[in-house]
């Protein structure tokens, strides 16, 4: 387990101890030009979106898109079932109305919505995952806990092991440390 | 990480006394140090003797007087119950609402709150959701059962059969049943949802393997990075958006069950505002009967504070005001509407000899005892606080019965009036279900973080990058 499994480098992580300092240092390296890193916190940090310019995430979409398939989806079973495949007349009430319809849908809507908020999460953190470079890393356990860490992914076009390890030494980041890539 | 300077400075720039918000936590020494103490009680290996006490009862009546009582009922048919001509509800439908209630003051507290930016929420959130999922769980338990034959409870589902039959979308008791379904899924997933990045701290600190794979496996390889939490943001406000709408639509549902019918006493429009905030004001009490030990007893004094505690009781009494002015209402319309059938229920609701001790109890405690909630020397007596929370879930399942009960059994031809009263299966499935709800929620408690801990983490100054403590104006941001 302690081996890594080949020589190939995930990034370089640092560790903090404040959420300003954190902040403060996401900054200048969003200043130094890298693209692909990221912080890991025990909890999200306020203002840390507008740095990172992460802007509007797409769970919202998700999901409307799953309420307003599942308020389609009753509001047409609803149909078919009472009005078209076995017509059933109940108190001289019409046979398919909003009144009967919107109700049941409205609260598959929810359903569908909170299938889709959860659903959507997940996906766009590419969750479950069960793996990840981070968690061989003793020192990561901090960032449930009170650490925050910053890595720079060795993707980064600007990327190198010196220099990315000097800037992140000069912004006061602890255990700068290599986190190597596994399979 | 407390800075003595940065906290004198502190000091000069805040608020006068009177005008500073209560801390969320009290006595916070670091994010460490919360993260120790909430999941000191769910990673002890010794299990408190007050939880053996608890939970031995509980379990008894969950696994040995529920299926009991719940076997010979669906075996025998409902006659087992009090239930006969003219009151078809009973016990059933009143344990129904009343598990339905208890439910919603969780969403509320968890969800609602959310939306207004209320910090002090964190503390209490996940232990309401619980609440919430553990008391929808019994509410499902009575309409499944409530239909006599329960193996055919399939028939409410839009399941293709060969008989070509369909659910009947045209009754309010069919919505019921997506209402409740919907109600049990959604916050089950808001609950799981919130307990991710939690499970994620429990995976950190486990320091034995069952433990690490089984967080592991729940915290679904939870890192806690900013793009993650972006997204988890975002979908945990959506969730509670979600969550607020289901707590005004799933007892709506279920006033409209009473409403939609031509029956005196129940044929009000009044009525699906009237079961939310009874739900709520229910489930507040419910909220003051779990808290108030469970602080104490997990040594979590200092996390959900007595300021919490009296946000609590302030807003249960918010929700008996509004309790109150409706049953100044239904009494009022009854007698404005010059219906004598409708006169002749309320009427007796106090005064016919049947059940006028239930009505004079939920008089006595919705209307008076709540009254007690104005004065800081109650909200801060946690004794009496307790005492007025069972005395509130007392009060409002007299109310059910009252509403269910007593406007079926003399409704309009005396050929029509009887009498209910509860036969022991009746109770014994109650207080099976009450031992079936206070049993999960004992294992919640000791198995599952009961306080969201990044959530508490991320409201207190240490996790603020604006705030001294968290480390602003010390060279690092500012």
């Amino acid at each position: 387990m302690s081996q890594p499994v080949n020589d190939k480098i995930y990034g370089l992580m640092a560790e903090f101890n404040t959420p300003a300092e954190l902040l403060h240092a996401a900054k200048k390296v969003r200043d130094a030009g890298y693209n692909r890193w990221d912080v890991f916190t025990p909890f999200p940090i306020h203002g840390i979106d507008e740095v990172m310019k992460l802007g509007n995430s797409l769970v919202g979409w998700v999901s409307l898109a799953g309420g307003a398939f599942m308020f389609a989806n009753v509001a047409g079973l609803i149909w078919f079932t009472n009005a078209f495949d076995y017509p059933l007349l109940v108190g001289g009430k019409p046979m398919f109305s909003v009144p009967m319809t919107f109700v049941p849908a409205y609260i598959m809507l929810i359903m569908g919505a909170a299938i889709g908020a959860l659903v959507g999460m997940l996906g766009l953190n590419q969750l479950p995952r069960l793996h990840h470079p981070l968690f061989f890393k003793k020192c990561f356990e901090g960032a449930s806990r009170d650490k925050f860490i910053l890595v720079i992914g060795a993707l980064d076009e600007k990327f190198s092991a010196t220099e990315t390890k000097q800037l992140l030494e000069s912004l006061g980041g602890a255990r700068v440390e290599i986190v190597e890539e596994r399979d | 990480m407390s800075d003595i300077a940065n906290i004198e400075e502190l000091k000069k720039l805040a608020p006068p006394a009177e005008l500073r918000r209560a801390p969320v936590v009290e006595g916070n020494q670091g994010l460490g140090w919360l993260t120790d103490k909430l999941s000191a009680f769910a990673e002890s290996k010794k299990i408190p003797m007050w939880w053996w006490i608890l939970f031995i009862p509980s379990a008894i009546c969950a696994t040995v007087v529920l299926p009991f009582c719940l076997f010979y009922q669906v075996t025998t048919g409902v006659g087992v119950w009090g239930n006969n001509h003219p009151a078809m509800w009973g016990l059933d439908i009143v344990n129904f609402i009343w598990w339905v209630g208890v439910a919603h003051a969780g969403t509320l507290i968890s969800a609602l709150l959310f939306l207004t930016r209320q910090h002090w929420r964190t503390t209490i959130g996940r232990m309401a959701e619980a609440m919430t999922v553990f008391s929808v769980m019994m509410a499902g338990l009575y309409p499944a059962i409530h239909v006599g034959r329960a193996w055919f409870d399939w028939y409410m589902f839009p399941v293709p059969n060969s008989n070509g039959n369909w659910p009947q979308f045209k009754s309010p008791l069919m919505w019921d049943v997506f209402a409740v379904n919907t109600y049990l899924t959604v916050s089950i997933l808001f609950w799981f949802m919130g307990m991710i990045p939690d499970f994620a701290v429990f995976r950190d600190r486990a320091v034995t393997r069952p433990r690490k794979f089984i967080f592991g496996l729940l915290a679904m390889g939870w890192t806690g990075s900013a793009r993650q939490w972006h997204n988890y943001e975002k979908a945990y406000v959506v969730l509670c958006g979600l969550c607020t709408m289901l707590v005004f639509t799933v007892s709506s549902i279920v006033g409209l069950d009473f409403c939609t019918s031509q029956l005196a006493g129940w044929h009000a429009t009044i009525f699906p505002l009237y079961f939310v905030i009874g739900a709520v004001f229910c489930g507040f009490g419910m909220m003051l009967v779990i808290l108030i030990p469970l602080r104490k007893w997990c040594g979590l004094e200092n996390i959900i504070t007595m300021s919490h505690i009296d946000k609590i009781a302030k807003l249960a009494l918010v929700a008996g005001l509004i309790i109150d002015y409706i049953y100044l209402q239904e009494f009022f319309i009854a007698w404005y509407s010059g219906d004598p059938y409708e006169r002749w229920v309320f009427g007796h609701r106090l005064f016919g000899h049947t059940y006028m001790t239930l009505g004079w109890m939920l008089i006595g405690i919705n209307v008076c005892v709540t009254q007690l909630f104005w004065f800081k020397k109650i909200r801060s007596n946690l004794f009496a606080l307790f005492i007025i929370g069972v005395l509130i879930n007392i009060g409002m399942w007299c109310e059910r019965f009252v509403i269910v009960v007593g406007s079926l059994y003399q409704d309009f031809l005396p050929a029509n009036w009887g009498k209910y009263m509860p036969t022991r299966w009746d109770i014994g499935i109650y207080v099976g279900s009450l031992g079936a709800f206070f049993m999960l929620y004992l294992l919640f408690v000791k198995f599952l973080p009961m306080i969201a801990i990044s959530e508490v983490k991320g409201a207190t100054p240490q996790g603020d990058p604006h705030h001294p403590l968290g480390g602003a104006g010390k060279g690092g941001h500012s």
